[in-house]
Protein backbone atom coordinates (compact mmCIF):
# COMPACT_ATOMS: atom_id res chain seq x y z
CA UNK A 1 0.00 0.00 0.00
CA UNK A 2 1.58 3.27 -0.84
CA UNK A 3 1.78 6.38 0.99
CA UNK A 4 -1.02 8.35 -0.55
CA UNK A 5 -3.69 5.37 -0.47
CA UNK A 6 -3.08 4.99 3.28
CA UNK A 7 -3.43 8.78 3.80
CA UNK A 8 -6.83 8.65 2.35
CA UNK A 9 -7.81 5.81 4.32
CA UNK A 10 -7.04 7.56 7.32
CA UNK A 11 -8.90 10.70 6.48
CA UNK A 12 -11.69 8.53 5.03
CA UNK A 13 -11.40 6.59 8.71
CA UNK A 14 -11.28 10.32 10.45
CA UNK A 15 -14.35 11.91 8.62
CA UNK A 16 -16.08 8.75 9.70
CA UNK A 17 -15.27 9.07 13.29
CA UNK A 18 -16.24 12.62 12.93
CA UNK A 19 -19.83 12.17 11.75
CA UNK A 20 -21.05 9.83 13.67
CA UNK A 21 -19.60 12.01 16.71
CA UNK A 22 -21.48 14.47 15.15
CA UNK A 23 -24.92 12.55 14.48
CA UNK A 24 -24.41 11.30 18.97
CA UNK A 25 -23.74 14.83 19.58
CA UNK A 26 -27.24 15.89 17.67
CA UNK A 27 -29.30 13.43 19.82
CA UNK A 28 -28.33 14.94 22.95
CA UNK A 29 -30.20 18.25 23.95
CA UNK A 30 -29.41 20.54 26.91
CA UNK A 31 -31.61 21.68 29.47
CA UNK A 32 -32.29 24.98 27.42
CA UNK A 33 -33.03 23.31 24.12
CA UNK A 34 -31.86 24.21 20.85
CA UNK A 35 -32.10 27.86 21.51
CA UNK A 36 -28.84 29.84 20.95
CA UNK A 37 -27.01 31.09 24.17
CA UNK A 38 -28.75 34.66 23.75
CA UNK A 39 -32.07 33.70 23.27
CA UNK A 40 -34.49 33.68 26.06
CA UNK A 41 -36.04 30.20 26.40
CA UNK A 42 -39.26 28.90 28.59
CA UNK A 43 -38.33 27.59 31.82
CA UNK A 44 -40.17 24.24 32.36
CA UNK A 45 -42.68 24.66 34.63
CA UNK A 46 -42.13 23.78 38.90
CA UNK A 47 -42.80 20.28 40.20
CA UNK A 48 -44.52 20.85 43.08
CA UNK A 49 -42.99 18.77 45.76
CA UNK A 50 -45.13 15.99 47.32
CA UNK A 51 -46.01 18.04 50.52
CA UNK A 52 -46.74 15.40 52.88
CA UNK A 53 -47.43 11.92 53.30
CA UNK A 54 -46.86 8.24 54.71
CA UNK A 55 -43.65 7.16 55.18
CA UNK A 56 -42.34 6.11 51.77
CA UNK A 57 -40.96 2.43 51.61
CA UNK A 58 -37.36 2.01 50.29
CA UNK A 59 -36.32 0.15 47.17
CA UNK A 60 -33.23 -1.39 48.01
CA UNK A 61 -31.27 -2.55 50.86
CA UNK A 62 -29.10 0.25 52.34
CA UNK A 63 -31.49 3.12 50.50
CA UNK A 64 -31.63 6.38 52.48
CA UNK A 65 -35.28 6.90 53.39
CA UNK A 66 -37.08 9.29 51.05
CA UNK A 67 -38.73 12.31 53.09
CA UNK A 68 -42.35 11.97 52.25
CA UNK A 69 -42.85 15.92 52.85
CA UNK A 70 -42.05 19.38 51.58
CA UNK A 71 -38.88 20.79 53.35
CA UNK A 72 -39.08 23.99 51.70
CA UNK A 73 -37.80 26.43 53.97
CA UNK A 74 -36.00 24.26 56.20
CA UNK A 75 -32.22 25.36 57.05
CA UNK A 76 -29.36 23.59 58.03
CA UNK A 77 -26.21 25.30 59.46
CA UNK A 78 -23.98 25.64 61.99
CA UNK A 79 -26.13 27.16 64.51
CA UNK A 80 -29.02 24.67 63.87
CA UNK A 81 -30.73 21.81 61.53
CA UNK A 82 -34.06 22.27 61.36
CA UNK A 83 -34.67 18.50 60.68
CA UNK A 84 -33.09 17.64 63.60
CA UNK A 85 -35.72 19.61 65.72
CA UNK A 86 -38.35 17.21 64.97
CA UNK A 87 -36.13 13.73 63.89
CA UNK A 88 -33.09 13.85 66.70
CA UNK A 89 -33.63 11.32 69.48
CA UNK A 90 -34.59 14.01 72.03
CA UNK A 91 -37.14 15.50 69.87
CA UNK A 92 -38.95 12.74 67.94
CA UNK A 93 -41.55 11.24 69.97
CA UNK A 94 -42.89 15.00 70.98
CA UNK A 95 -43.21 15.70 67.03
CA UNK A 96 -44.07 11.90 66.09
CA UNK A 97 -41.25 11.86 63.64
CA UNK A 98 -39.02 8.96 62.56
CA UNK A 99 -36.04 8.72 64.25
CA UNK A 100 -32.26 9.36 63.10
CA UNK A 101 -30.22 6.16 62.85
CA UNK A 102 -27.89 4.82 65.50
CA UNK A 103 -25.26 5.14 62.49
CA UNK A 104 -25.77 8.66 62.17
CA UNK A 105 -23.58 8.80 65.77
CA UNK A 106 -20.73 7.28 64.24
CA UNK A 107 -17.71 9.37 63.15
CA UNK A 108 -15.58 7.71 60.60
CA UNK A 109 -13.48 5.31 62.78
CA UNK A 110 -16.38 3.88 63.62
CA UNK A 111 -15.78 5.95 67.31
CA UNK A 112 -20.12 6.40 68.47
CA UNK A 113 -20.41 9.95 69.74
CA UNK A 114 -22.87 11.71 72.14
CA UNK A 115 -24.31 13.43 69.37
CA UNK A 116 -25.11 13.49 65.29
CA UNK A 117 -21.56 13.28 64.08
CA UNK A 118 -20.59 16.04 61.57
CA UNK A 119 -20.55 13.82 58.30
CA UNK A 120 -24.38 12.94 59.35
CA UNK A 121 -25.03 16.01 59.97
CA UNK A 122 -26.28 17.69 56.20
CA UNK A 123 -29.71 15.26 55.69
CA UNK A 124 -30.19 16.11 52.15
CA UNK A 125 -26.54 15.13 50.94
CA UNK A 126 -28.49 11.86 51.53
CA UNK A 127 -32.12 12.32 51.98
CA UNK A 128 -34.40 13.97 49.24
CA UNK A 129 -38.32 14.83 48.96
CA UNK A 130 -39.79 13.55 46.17
CA UNK A 131 -42.23 15.60 43.58
CA UNK A 132 -44.31 13.60 40.49
CA UNK A 133 -41.96 14.11 37.93
CA UNK A 134 -41.01 11.60 35.15
CA UNK A 135 -37.39 9.93 35.03
CA UNK A 136 -35.30 11.92 32.54
CA UNK A 137 -34.34 8.78 30.97
CA UNK A 138 -36.01 5.33 30.46
CA UNK A 139 -34.71 2.80 32.64
CA UNK A 140 -35.68 -1.06 33.91
CA UNK A 141 -34.98 -0.41 37.39
CA UNK A 142 -37.29 -2.46 39.71
CA UNK A 143 -37.73 -2.22 43.46
CA UNK A 144 -36.30 -5.34 45.85
CA UNK A 145 -39.32 -6.97 46.67
CA UNK A 146 -37.99 -8.34 49.52
CA UNK A 147 -37.50 -4.61 50.78
CA UNK A 148 -40.12 -2.92 48.91
CA UNK A 149 -42.69 -5.63 49.30
CA UNK A 150 -43.50 -4.61 45.52
CA UNK B 1 -64.97 86.67 94.16
CA UNK B 2 -63.64 86.80 90.79
CA UNK B 3 -61.57 89.93 92.02
CA UNK B 4 -60.17 88.03 94.92
CA UNK B 5 -59.09 85.25 92.52
CA UNK B 6 -57.59 87.68 90.12
CA UNK B 7 -55.36 89.34 93.29
CA UNK B 8 -54.43 86.08 94.34
CA UNK B 9 -52.91 84.91 91.08
CA UNK B 10 -48.96 85.62 91.21
CA UNK B 11 -47.59 82.52 88.91
CA UNK B 12 -48.48 81.50 85.48
CA UNK B 13 -49.77 77.80 87.01
CA UNK B 14 -52.05 79.70 89.48
CA UNK B 15 -53.67 82.36 86.55
CA UNK B 16 -54.46 79.48 84.41
CA UNK B 17 -55.94 77.72 87.18
CA UNK B 18 -58.39 80.80 88.20
CA UNK B 19 -59.10 81.39 84.46
CA UNK B 20 -60.18 77.69 83.92
CA UNK B 21 -62.30 78.13 86.89
CA UNK B 22 -64.32 80.64 86.22
CA UNK B 23 -67.24 80.31 83.90
CA UNK B 24 -67.18 81.57 80.37
CA UNK B 25 -67.94 85.14 79.72
CA UNK B 26 -67.01 85.77 76.10
CA UNK B 27 -68.09 82.35 74.31
CA UNK B 28 -71.33 80.88 74.94
CA UNK B 29 -71.86 77.51 75.68
CA UNK B 30 -72.69 75.88 71.97
CA UNK B 31 -69.24 77.62 70.99
CA UNK B 32 -67.18 75.97 73.58
CA UNK B 33 -69.19 72.84 73.26
CA UNK B 34 -68.07 72.13 69.15
CA UNK B 35 -64.86 73.54 69.56
CA UNK B 36 -64.12 71.29 73.08
CA UNK B 37 -65.79 68.22 69.77
CA UNK B 38 -63.52 69.53 67.11
CA UNK B 39 -60.47 69.93 69.15
CA UNK B 40 -61.21 66.24 70.47
CA UNK B 41 -61.58 64.85 66.99
CA UNK B 42 -57.82 66.65 66.03
CA UNK B 43 -55.89 65.49 69.35
CA UNK B 44 -57.59 61.86 69.20
CA UNK B 45 -57.05 61.76 65.10
CA UNK B 46 -53.75 63.13 65.62
CA UNK B 47 -52.51 60.74 68.23
CA UNK B 48 -53.81 57.46 66.61
CA UNK B 49 -52.46 58.74 63.16
CA UNK B 50 -49.22 59.53 64.50
CA UNK B 51 -49.66 55.73 66.14
CA UNK B 52 -50.08 54.31 63.00
CA UNK B 53 -47.10 56.28 61.30
CA UNK B 54 -45.00 54.06 63.25
CA UNK B 55 -46.88 50.98 62.75
CA UNK B 56 -45.69 50.35 59.41
CA UNK B 57 -42.99 48.07 57.48
CA UNK B 58 -41.05 51.10 56.22
CA UNK B 59 -40.95 52.65 59.32
CA UNK B 60 -39.66 49.62 61.10
CA UNK B 61 -37.02 48.98 58.15
CA UNK B 62 -36.01 52.75 58.97
CA UNK B 63 -33.35 51.19 61.42
CA UNK B 64 -30.61 49.15 59.86
CA UNK B 65 -30.47 47.07 62.36
CA UNK B 66 -34.02 45.45 61.73
CA UNK B 67 -33.84 46.08 57.62
CA UNK B 68 -30.30 44.24 57.37
CA UNK B 69 -31.08 41.61 59.85
CA UNK B 70 -34.40 40.28 60.33
CA UNK B 71 -36.15 41.96 57.38
CA UNK B 72 -34.00 40.22 55.03
CA UNK B 73 -34.55 36.48 56.41
CA UNK B 74 -38.26 37.67 56.72
CA UNK B 75 -38.43 37.80 52.73
CA UNK B 76 -37.54 34.13 52.17
CA UNK B 77 -40.53 32.99 54.08
CA UNK B 78 -44.07 32.33 53.47
CA UNK B 79 -44.86 35.32 55.34
CA UNK B 80 -43.49 37.63 52.80
CA UNK B 81 -44.43 35.71 49.64
CA UNK B 82 -46.66 32.78 48.97
CA UNK B 83 -49.41 31.04 46.51
CA UNK B 84 -52.56 33.66 47.23
CA UNK B 85 -50.66 37.07 47.87
CA UNK B 86 -51.45 37.35 51.16
CA UNK B 87 -48.64 39.01 53.50
CA UNK B 88 -47.96 39.55 57.22
CA UNK B 89 -46.13 42.69 57.21
CA UNK B 90 -43.86 43.28 60.54
CA UNK B 91 -46.90 44.77 62.62
CA UNK B 92 -49.08 42.65 61.75
CA UNK B 93 -47.11 39.88 63.86
CA UNK B 94 -45.43 42.01 66.31
CA UNK B 95 -47.67 44.71 67.24
CA UNK B 96 -51.15 43.93 68.79
CA UNK B 97 -54.28 45.41 67.32
CA UNK B 98 -56.42 45.75 70.22
CA UNK B 99 -55.99 49.67 71.08
CA UNK B 100 -55.02 49.20 75.11
CA UNK B 101 -52.23 46.35 73.96
CA UNK B 102 -51.17 48.20 71.39
CA UNK B 103 -50.39 51.54 73.04
CA UNK B 104 -48.90 49.54 75.77
CA UNK B 105 -46.12 47.66 72.82
CA UNK B 106 -45.45 51.00 71.96
CA UNK B 107 -44.88 52.25 75.21
CA UNK B 108 -42.54 49.12 75.62
CA UNK B 109 -40.91 50.35 72.33
CA UNK B 110 -39.29 52.83 73.73
CA UNK B 111 -36.94 50.77 75.19
CA UNK B 112 -35.89 50.11 71.52
CA UNK B 113 -35.17 53.23 70.99
CA UNK B 114 -32.64 53.88 74.08
CA UNK B 115 -30.71 50.23 72.62
CA UNK B 116 -30.57 52.23 69.14
CA UNK B 117 -28.97 55.38 70.70
CA UNK B 118 -26.46 52.80 72.29
CA UNK B 119 -25.86 50.63 69.97
CA UNK B 120 -26.16 47.67 70.97
CA UNK B 121 -27.07 45.66 67.74
CA UNK B 122 -25.24 47.88 65.48
CA UNK B 123 -23.32 45.04 63.68
CA UNK B 124 -24.21 41.92 62.39
CA UNK B 125 -21.52 40.40 64.75
CA UNK B 126 -23.50 42.32 67.85
CA UNK B 127 -26.52 40.96 66.44
CA UNK B 128 -25.68 37.76 66.57
CA UNK B 129 -24.55 37.78 69.74
CA UNK B 130 -27.92 38.70 71.12
CA UNK B 131 -29.98 36.68 68.73
CA UNK B 132 -31.02 34.45 71.10
CA UNK B 133 -31.97 36.61 73.58
CA UNK B 134 -33.84 38.55 71.54
CA UNK B 135 -36.01 35.71 70.31
CA UNK B 136 -36.42 34.75 73.49
CA UNK B 137 -37.96 37.95 74.77
CA UNK B 138 -40.69 37.53 71.31
CA UNK B 139 -41.11 33.61 72.54
CA UNK B 140 -42.17 34.90 76.11
CA UNK B 141 -44.45 37.46 74.94
CA UNK B 142 -46.17 34.81 72.42
CA UNK B 143 -46.17 32.63 74.66
CA UNK B 144 -47.72 34.67 77.33
CA UNK B 145 -50.44 36.23 74.94
CA UNK B 146 -51.23 32.80 73.75
CA UNK B 147 -49.90 33.72 70.36
CA UNK B 148 -52.82 36.69 70.48
CA UNK B 149 -51.46 38.35 66.93
CA UNK B 150 -50.78 34.70 65.16
CA UNK B 151 -54.80 34.27 65.88
CA UNK B 152 -55.94 37.47 64.31
CA UNK B 153 -55.16 35.19 60.88
CA UNK B 154 -54.64 31.81 62.11
CA UNK B 155 -57.33 31.18 64.35
CA UNK B 156 -58.49 27.15 65.30
CA UNK B 157 -61.79 27.83 65.29
CA UNK B 158 -61.33 29.10 61.43
CA UNK B 159 -58.95 25.93 60.45
CA UNK B 160 -60.05 23.06 58.30
CA UNK B 161 -58.42 20.39 60.08
CA UNK B 162 -59.46 18.05 56.84
CA UNK B 163 -57.61 20.18 54.14
CA UNK B 164 -54.27 19.97 56.27
CA UNK B 165 -51.80 17.30 55.97
CA UNK B 166 -51.42 14.35 57.42
CA UNK B 167 -48.20 16.03 59.87
CA UNK B 168 -50.65 18.93 60.09
CA UNK B 169 -53.41 17.73 61.65
CA UNK B 170 -51.68 15.18 63.81
CA UNK B 171 -49.69 17.99 65.59
CA UNK B 172 -52.54 20.03 65.69
CA UNK B 173 -54.95 18.01 67.16
CA UNK B 174 -52.33 17.19 69.72
CA UNK B 175 -51.39 20.66 70.33
CA UNK B 176 -55.57 21.63 70.80
CA UNK B 177 -55.87 18.68 73.51
CA UNK B 178 -52.75 19.74 75.41
CA UNK B 179 -53.70 23.75 75.26
CA UNK B 180 -50.74 24.69 73.47
CA UNK B 181 -50.07 28.34 71.79
CA UNK B 182 -48.69 28.81 68.25
CA UNK B 183 -44.99 29.86 69.11
CA UNK B 184 -44.51 26.46 71.37
CA UNK B 185 -43.97 24.71 67.82
CA UNK B 186 -43.93 27.45 64.88
CA UNK B 187 -40.49 29.14 66.28
CA UNK B 188 -38.11 30.53 63.46
CA UNK B 189 -41.23 30.75 61.08
CA UNK B 190 -40.55 34.32 59.75
CA UNK B 191 -36.83 34.98 60.70
CA UNK B 192 -33.46 32.74 60.97
CA UNK B 193 -33.70 30.42 64.83
CA UNK B 194 -30.57 31.57 66.63
CA UNK B 195 -27.83 28.89 67.51
CA UNK B 196 -30.02 26.44 69.07
CA UNK B 197 -27.10 25.11 71.35
CA UNK B 198 -28.48 25.92 74.81
CA UNK B 199 -31.96 25.61 73.48
CA UNK B 200 -31.94 22.42 72.22
CA UNK B 201 -28.46 20.50 71.84
CA UNK B 202 -29.71 17.69 69.81
CA UNK B 203 -30.34 19.88 66.45
CA UNK B 204 -27.09 20.99 66.49
CA UNK B 205 -23.55 20.15 65.71
CA UNK B 206 -20.71 19.01 67.82
CA UNK B 207 -23.33 19.84 71.23
CA UNK B 208 -23.50 17.47 73.85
Amino acid sequence: MNKSIRLALMLLAATGVASTQYSLAGDVVSLRGHAAPDEETKAPPQKPWRKDGEPLPRDYVQQPPLIPHKIKGYKINLKFNKCLTCHSWANYREAGATKISQTHFEDRDKNVLANVSARRYFCTQCHVPQANARPLVENTFKPIEAISGK
Amino acid sequence: MADNDTKQCTGFISCLWNALKRPSVHYSLGVLLLAGFVAGILFWGGFNWAMEMTNNEQFCISCHEMRDNVYQEYQDTVHYSNRTGVRATCPDCHVPKEWVHKVVRKIQATNELYHKVMGTIDTREKFEANRLELARHVWKTMKKTDSRECRNCHDYDSMDFTEQGRRAVAQHSKGLEEGKTCIDCHKGIAHSLPDLREVDPSAVVGSK
